[in-house]
């Protein structure tokens, strides 16, 4: 028993950097983002006797972060919803082959995505999940979850194409998209 | 065992079918924007919560294991 807590507190530190990633794209800020991690946290370690040693700490954490996002979401009754759902704020400069300006459309149209199909599209993309743990993570059956993935990946391909060839004169849908670029 | 790690280690490589994996653009720019957060570092207020957590945890297990008094 002694030996079981240092361990999930290693398990824990070493979850959390990906974790307060996925906390970010759920609230869309930093600040929120790190007090729904804080909270999980805290309803994790009350809840550790109920998690055995071995198996997926990181799906586990996951799961209550999400829950718990979700919960406070009803409390509060959605409130204000802030004008981008992800990433919203200071995209840091990412040493990558994507100039600043390249993400920050990516970001927008990831912003735009429906809440579910988003968190799938993270999950899978970005958190490295198999379909089977986002699917429990979510607690949706598998299929639905390639069905989201899917519908995210086509959605997010045809708003990046449509701002690729916004130069060429917009459509109805460039439009759009340029009006709520302007939005915050 | 063995036999079943070759196996895992296939399917997971199997698996950016979905059309996320390393080749992909909107998989690329995912992972960037994620990357981005991960590489922050921890803040200190969480390691500090963890730190207090785990040291309560550790008084109270003393404390009990000393009789209760």
């Amino acid at each position: 028993m002694a030996t079981e807590t240092p361990s999930f507190k290693r398990e824990m530190l070493s979850t959390l950097p990906s974790l307060r990633a996925f906390a970010v794209s759920l609230t869309g800020k930093h600040d929120k983002a790190d007090d729904l991690v804080q909270d999980t946290v805290m309803k994790a370690w009350a809840k550790q006797s109920s998690f055995e040693m071995g198996t997926n700490i990181k799906a586990w954490l996951f799961t209550i972060l999400r829950n718990e996002f979700y919960s406070q979401m009803r409390k509060r009754g959605r409130e204000v919803q802030d004008s981008d759902g992800a990433f919203t704020e200071r995209l840091s400069v990412h040493p990558s082959q994507y100039g600043a300006m390249d993400l920050e459309d990516f970001k927008k149209a990831l912003a735009e995505l429906p809440d579910d199909q988003r968190e799938a599209i993270i999950l899978i993309g970005a958190s490295g999940f198999s379909y089977e743990e986002a699917a429990e993570i979510c607690d949706c059956a598998v299929g639905t979850m390639k069905s989201r993935v899917s519908r995210a990946r086509s959605r997010l391909q045809e708003m990046l194409k449509v701002s690729g060839e916004s130069d060429y004169g917009p459509d109805a849908l460039s439009t759009q998209v340029t009006t709520t670029n302007h939005s915050f | 065992m063995t036999k079943d790690n070759i196996v895992n280690q296939q399917r997971v490589r199997l698996q950016p079918d979905d059309g996320l994996g390393p080749t992909s653009d909107i998989g690329s720019r995912l992972r960037a924007l994620y990357g981005a957060v991960q590489e922050e570092g921890v803040p200190d207020q969480l390691l500090d919560l963890l730190e207090k957590l785990d040291n309560a945890e550790r008084t109270q297990t003393k404390q009990s294991s000393q009789g209760g008094e």
